[in-house]
């Protein structure tokens, strides 16, 4: 079908519209007469050559959670209530459990205290990826490490395979355990392993991460790394950083400002 | 020998034709009738044109394998805009673009797929907008 | 010669019966896993594997050993195996056939099993498991039959036999090398990171299948009348003591790399296993009761004049047999999650629905490996008779 056609048809629709159901509609109801999702023209999607997230540390207080309440909600992340079945995308740890080589008994009470949101590390050499035996679980080429929740078995060996511990099974049906359903995004089934993607739904629709936003101090820093002037490459340029596990060669894309 | 051996062989033949074409007969006996699919919600009342986002043919037989491709192409190639045939553009989504329309799930897509024994698995996961406000 | 399996004493159907029973209680409990979720399981967010995993992987040993019956027969012409090489075949069989029950119950979505192969990932160590394990299954089933059909028809087997059972020898050590590669190749995991992972399912492998045998030819001797021949079971007899030796041999080396070098990571995991960790000791009493079993079981089998006693062997057996199922049922697959990656120390306690789907699969794999072992009897014991 050629653009011409499609416009002309556009045209006619409208001046017909205009003609014929204007004194029978009330007014506004114009927008209705279209199929809902036709002519779907997204907010320019946010796009990168390889996503990353600074965390800033000094900033990250110990007793807000907004970045998880807000993810959780937006993704429809079951509640359990309890540890055995938890399934989180995004959380909160002592320093010693991030950072356990990092840790000695002579650090100051601040570091000791402290309290680090982690989450999938969206890694550039993801062993998720390699062990999966579906690829249900694979890297884009922006470097989000996606789960096609679709494919997955249920195996866990990503479980096994993920060094960070970012992974969550759904041992049973989630829905019943979504205290306030978003209709925006799907749910899962039991029997998937699910985790943080990073936002991709909303980066496709223009707009950062759940948790980017939720943070008022503005401690979460996402952006593109092969981009040189990019906000997250002074960052990092600037000031030390550290990531999870980094000897194991996952190439982890979340790197701790301290 | 022979004739002893007939006696089990004949039987368990007979079992086995009959288990095996027993959707046939069955469904020749008991025939349901052809489910009516209401169309009947706000948003396709509203519609001047009142067709779906491919033709109606193709809708019915192949809307299973158009949202098998939809759901492979969003997920795992981050492409989400489908054009039709006609050149309409729509996003590709269950919840935003078919349950839309077809917001009586109940009386259009459960009436068919309980016909046909379907047993998609779709809203395991993917909302149904109504349901959710209930 | 499939018909032979429905004729046997009144033991025999008792011991159907029971097998069939428990297989269905199994079933029962598996029905309610579907409807419910993994939740009924013990296994949980940290520790996301427990006793299905951890049979496959023992299993998967059990129908590897196989080879320590074939090899010695068709490589070495050691003929006093010629009797019995079926029986490891047909114990391959039933072993892989749990190995696959066990990984099926273990999927969250096990209707979506296909996708392993309409979705062929290279790159995934458990696809390579898939296509080594129903390749072997499949050598075996064919291998079997074949002898024991041309055994009861007094013919020589067909000439195209030879290479698929010589074939089976490597592909027997690559069933089992696979499964340590899913174990050995994930970077956080320091347990189970190590060279040595292979051998060590080898050698554990090549003692408890053989252990396993030797009961099996003892109870058939006194139950059925086959006797395997004393000089068979005299060399599955050393043949164990020689893999245990190994066993426990890489089990130390391992611990000395740990213990010595004393990095942490690799540390913990060992001291979980054996000491406790922060409080949490479940498995340290298996451990030792392992340990001790191995020790004890070593010393029957390698001193001859207790191994040429069958009550010692068969006690010594049973020893072989519960030390590694301990080892690689029990402590392999859940220490390698402990302590988890961010530190914690999560326990694992199986639960009833659990052990009682376990049971099942195993008495399935009874049922199977009973029924095939009747008919190898039936065939043999026609010819004894003649």
């Amino acid at each position: 079908m050629t653009t011409s056609r499609r416009e002309f048809l556009k045209i006619a629709g409208a001046s017909a519209l205009t003609l014929i159901t204007f004194p029978v509609f009330p007014v506004g109801a114009k927008e209705n007469v279209r199929i809902p999702g036709q002519d779907f023209t997204s907010a320019k999607p946010l796009t990168a050559r390889r996503w990353a997230m600074a965390i800033d540390t000094s900033k990250c207080s110990k007793d807000c959670t907004d970045c998880i309440v807000a993810c959780h909600a937006i993704h429809n992340v079951p509640d359990f209530g309890n540890p055995k079945d938890e399934v989180k995308w995004i959380w909160q740890e002592p320093f010693a459990a991030v950072f356990p080589d990092n840790q000695h008994a002579y650090s100051g009470q601040a570091i000791q205290k402290m309290r680090l949101p982690v989450l999938c590390n969206h890694c550039a050499n993801p062993s998720c990826v390699r062990v999966c035996p579906t690829q249900a679980t694979f890297k884009r080429p922006d470097g989000i490490v996606m789960m096609d929740y679709h494919r997955c078995i249920g195996c866990r060996l990503c479980m096994a395979g993920c060094p960070y511990g970012a992974r969550s099974m759904n041992f049973h049906d989630p829905r019943p355990f979504i205290a306030k359903i978003n209709p925006d995004f799907p749910t899962r089934t039991k029997g998937v392993v699910e985790k943080c993607n990073f936002c991709q739904e909303r980066l496709a629709k223009g707009l950062l991460p759940a948790c980017v936003l939720a943070c008022k101090e503005k401690a979460l820093v996402f952006g593109d790394l092969e981009d040189p002037l990019s906000d997250i490459r002074s960052l990092l340029k600037e000031r030390f950083n550290l990531r999870r596990k980094a000897h194991l060669g996952t190439r982890p894309q979340i790197y701790y400002i301290v | 020998m022979k004739q002893h051996k007939w006696r089990f062989i004949l039987p368990g033949l007979v079992i086995f034709v009959v288990g095996v074409t027993f959707p046939l007969w069955y469904s020749a006996v008991n025939s349901t009738p052809v489910p009516v699919l209401s169309l009947d919600t706000p948003v396709i009342n509203q519609l001047q044109n009142k067709e779906c986002v491919e033709d109606k043919a193709f809708m019915s037989a192949d809307h299973m394998k158009m949202l098998h491709a939809w759901r492979d192409e969003v997920v795992r190639e981050g492409k989400r805009e489908y054009t039709a045939k006609d050149g309409r553009k729509f996003e590709k989504s269950l919840t935003r673009t078919c349950l839309s329309c077809h917001s009586n799930k109940e009386q259009f897509c459960d009436r068919c797929h309980n016909y046909a024994g379907a047993k998609p698995t779709c809203y395991d996961c993917h909302i149904i907008p109504e349901e959710v406000k209930k | 010669m499939l018909e032979k399996a429905l004729r046997g004493s009144r033991g025999y159907w008792t011991w159907i019966i029971f097998l069939l029973a428990v297989v269905l209680i199994g079933f029962s409990f598996y029905l309610r896993q579907l409807d419910d979720g993994l939740g009924i399981t013990g296994m949980s967010r940290d520790v996301s594997w427990g006793l299905y995993i951890a049979q496959f992987t023992f299993l998967v040993g059990v129908a590897a050993s196989a080879v320590m019956l074939i090899m010695p027969y068709y490589l070495h012409d050691y003929k006093a195996f010629g009797k019995i090489t079926v029986l490891g075949e047909f114990l391959a069989v039933s072993a892989v056939i749990m190995c696959i029950l066990f990984i099926f119950v273990d999927l969250g979505q096990p209707s979506r099993v296909m996708n392993v192969i309409l979705y062929p990932s290279p790159g995934s160590i458990l696809f390579w498991d898939m296509v080594v394990l129903s390749g072997y299954l499949l050598i075996n089933i064919v291998t079997g039959w074949v002898i024991l059909s041309c055994d009861q028809k007094e013919i020589p087997p067909p000439a195209w036999v030879k290479p698929l059972i010589y074939l089976s020898i490597p592909w027997a050590i690559s069933i089992h090398t696979v499964t340590a590669f899913i174990y050995a190749g994930l970077p956080g995991r320091t347990f189970w990171l190590t060279a040595i992972m292979a051998p060590r399912f080898l050698a554990s492998a090549f003692a408890s299948g053989p252990a396993l045998l030797i009961l099996f030819c003892l109870i058939m001797k006194k139950c059925t009348g086959f006797d395997a021949g004393r000089s068979a079971i005299q060399t599955l007899a050393r043949i164990a003591a020689y893999a245990l030796a190994a066993s426990i041999f890489f089990v130390m080396v391992e611990l000395f790399t740990v213990f010595y070098s004393g990095i942490p990571e690799h540390e913990e995991p060992f001291r979980y296993l054996f000491a406790g960790l922060d409080g949490h000791n479940n498995l340290v009493v298996w451990m030792w009761a392992s340990a001790a079993l191995a020790a004890g079981a070593l010393a029957a089998l390698i001193y001859p004049r207790a191994r040429q006693n069958e009550a010692i062997l068969a006690v010594a057996c049973v020893a072989v047999f519960i030390s590694l199922w301990i080892e690689k049922g029990l402590g392999l697959v859940v220490t390698g999650f402990i302590p988890s990656p961010l530190v914690a120390v999560t326990e694992y306690f199986p639960t009833g629905p659990e052990i009682a789907i376990t049971l099942g699969i195993w008495a399935g794999g009874l049922l199977i490996l009973t029924m095939l072992y009747q008919i190898f009897l039936a065939v043999r014991l026609e010819k004894q008779g003649q």
